[in-house]
């Protein structure tokens, strides 16, 4: 109990250090960028919305620092984002929630994929050492990890899209020809389009989570309760599953959580190559717009989403690791 | 540079006459050279140094930047790898932008490994709330996610300024090193070495710098390697949206030009599929010599020949 409080104040501390860089960013930056983007865009939009800015940004502000800090709080904490400028009138909030469900859909089932499979393989890896998986899978998969992801999506649109004349699509989510619904042409048609997309995740991310686990797995064979397990006769696929692999995933486990952010640089970047309209695509757009409201938004959003996996990631290993329950 | 990466260099705290510090240099190469992986990436490293240090002689083309030659050509012998959609040859800019992309990494390789030694050594030897601060710090930066961070400050910041993207790789880049640095740290913290030098003496910092991190050696040179792998990706990555320079050479604003382009669409995979190469070429690299060194350091780790393994089972 102790251990999971720990972690949830964690995670109230990070969220609170995110929010606060992402307060701090634009102020702290040469130039006044935030008066630079006020400039551009006064007469185009109306007064209000500028007054909504200026107060974002601290721009023409006679509040003091710290009030500004309370009101950003307060606005962030309600989920009023403000006004996207690419998109007005619409608020930012809206734009978002648009782009979170794919963005869910590609990248989270993507990333847990390749870590369930990589370490299954991983674990199969470590305990036939020497056998065909574990000569094979390692030096390709260090290969792989050095690959750039958005590199690797390109790829894939040469061999699959490009050379093969649209054996697959390489652009936006679905058809836009056809009208969004539930009919199973839809949903082929997302299916589809996702391919592409969630192998250049896949190949890129799953080499990290097959050496580590292998390596883990290669460590925790050689502990003595492995090997007490084996005097008492257990079988070998309890021995596999419930003793060695039990144990190699704690810190797998933890390499996930951290490397979260790395799989999401990924994303991100993926997701610009194929044009999916999710969180990274949009984040990308808002940038190249200096859409600075929709810009800081997405970078929250993106760092709660990171975060809550984290907590996750905690709470899993307080199930698989008693020990950490107990202290 | 690659050499004495490989070779390391003497501990200078060391009270070691020269014969013994030769014959560590002598095994530590034996080392890497019976590991293809070290091979490998040395290989790899040192001829991607060359090729930053003098691109003139590897090309006749000295600015790659000027739209010189025809557009869109096919490769051919004057133009190995085919021209741009601006009639820039292809090989020569990757020739040329071998060097931002190497200046990248070992810039931020170097400069994070820094920071990581600072934080991680001095949280784990300091001990007591600053440790506690030093920890909390270090693992808000691990799982705030880096790349939107980087990216939403590149946009204020202005594109294509080369130090301020070193820095903000650095400042991205460091926390994993540390914490990693710091459990090593505690580990030799008790060591009988340490205590004998506390007793004569010696003040804290000559033990930090003389008695820790001779010791930690390896572990500081893998996360230089992991740093550096982390540059190399995250800085291409950058280019690629059109956040790094976009008038200089490098392997990422290749591809930025080229994806602008729509280059696969319009038939020029060359101008895509090439500087990615060269990208994963020295990712890997980095990547190589990195778990080279998990290997050396824990032999458990290396890989079980197969035919041994095969010759010892029947």
């Amino acid at each position: 109990m102790r251990y999971l409080l720990h972690r949830l104040g964690f995670f109230v501390l990070t969220l609170w250090a995110a929010v606060t860089v992402n307060f701090a960013i634009p102020r702290l930056m040469p130039g006044d960028p935030a008066s630079a983007m006020m400039a551009r865009f006064h007469g185009r939009v109306n007064p209000a919305a500028i007054h909504a800015l200026e107060v974002a940004f601290g721009v023409n502000s006679h509040q003091s620092l710290w009030s500004q800090y309370l009101s950003y709080l307060h606005n962030t904490v309600t989920g009023n984002f403000g006004v996207s400028l690419t998109y007005f009138p619409l608020p930012v909030s809206t734009e978002i929630a648009q782009a979170v469900p794919w963005t869910l859909g590609l990248v989270g089932v993507a990333t847990v994929l390749a870590f369930v499979v990589g370490t299954l393989v991983g674990a199969v890896s470590g305990w036939k050492r020497g056998g065909l998986v574990d000569s094979v899978v390692p030096p390709v998969f260090v290969v792989t990890s050095a690959l750039p992801y958005f590199w690797v999506g390109m790829i894939l649109i040469l061999f699959f899209s490009v050379m093969t004349n649209g054996l697959l699509p390489n652009d936006g989510a679905y058809d836009v020809n056809l009208v969004p619904s539930l009919s199973p042409v839809f949903i082929g048609d997302v299916v589809r389009h996702a391919l592409l997309p969630a192998a250049t995740i896949l190949i890129t991310s799953i080499g990290g989570w097959i050496l580590t686990m292998r390596n883990n797995m290669v460590t925790v064979l050689a502990e003595d309760y492995v090997r007490m397990g084996r005097a008492k006769g257990l079988s070998d696929r309890r021995i596999m599953y419930q003793y060695a692999a039990r144990n190699a995933l704690l810190p797998n486990l933890a390499g996930f959580a951290m490397s979260l952010g790395f799989v999401v640089a990924g994303a991100i970047l993926v997701e610009y190559v194929f044009n999916y309209p999710g969180l990274g695509y949009m984040l990308l757009n808002a940038v190249n717009n200096l859409d600075y409201p929709l810009m800081q938004a997405l970078f929250l959003m993106i760092t709660v989403a990171v975060l809550v996996a984290v907590l996750l990631c905690d709470f899993v290993t307080a199930l698989l690791d008693p020990r950490t329950r107990s202290s | 540079m690659s050499t004495s990466l490989v070779a390391g260099t003497p501990n200078p705290g060391e009270q070691t006459g020269p014969a013994r510090v030769r014959r560590e240099r002598f095994g530590f190469l034996r080392a890497v050279r019976g590991n293809r992986k070290a091979l490998t990436g040395s290989v790899l490293l040192l001829v991607f140094t060359v090729l930053a240090i003098v691109p003139q002689w590897f090309t006749s083309v000295s600015d790659p930047n000027a739209h010189e030659f025809g557009l869109m050509l096919s490769p051919s012998a004057t133009h190995p790898l085919g021209t741009t959609a601006f009639g820039q040859d292809i090989l020569a800019q990757l020739i040329w932008g071998t060097r931002q992309s190497l200046v990248i990494a070992l810039a931020v390789g170097g400069l994070a490994t820094v920071v990581s030694v600072l934080v991680g050594v001095s949280a784990a030897y300091l001990g007591g709330p600053t440790d506690g601060v030093l920890s909390a710090i270090t693992d808000v930066f691990l799982v705030v996610p880096t790349f939107p961070l980087i990216v939403v400050i590149a946009a204020y910041a202005g594109k294509g300024n080369l130090p301020v993207m070193i820095a903000v790789l650095v400042l991205t880049g460091w926390s994993y090193g540390a914490r990693q640095l710091r459990a090593q740290a505690l580990s030799l913290r008790n060591r009988d070495f340490l205590e004998s030098a506390r007793v004569r003496g010696e003040r804290r910092s000559y033990i930090i710098v003389c008695e820790v991190l001779p010791t930690m050696t390896s572990l500081i040179l893998a996360n230089f390697l992991g740093a550096a792998l982390y540059a190399v990706l995250t800085a291409a990555g950058l280019q690629f949206i059109g956040l790094g320079d976009n008038n200089s050479v490098s392997w990422g604003t290749m591809l930025h030009w080229a994806q602008s382009n729509s280059a696969l669409q319009t038939g020029q995979p060359l101008w895509v599929v090439a500087p990615g190469v060269c990208v994963a070429l020295l990712g890997a690299a980095f990547a190589l010599l990195n778990y080279a060194f998990d290997e050396i350091s824990n032999p458990a780790l290396r890989p079980v020949r197969r035919t041994r393994a095969q010759r010892a089972s029947s």
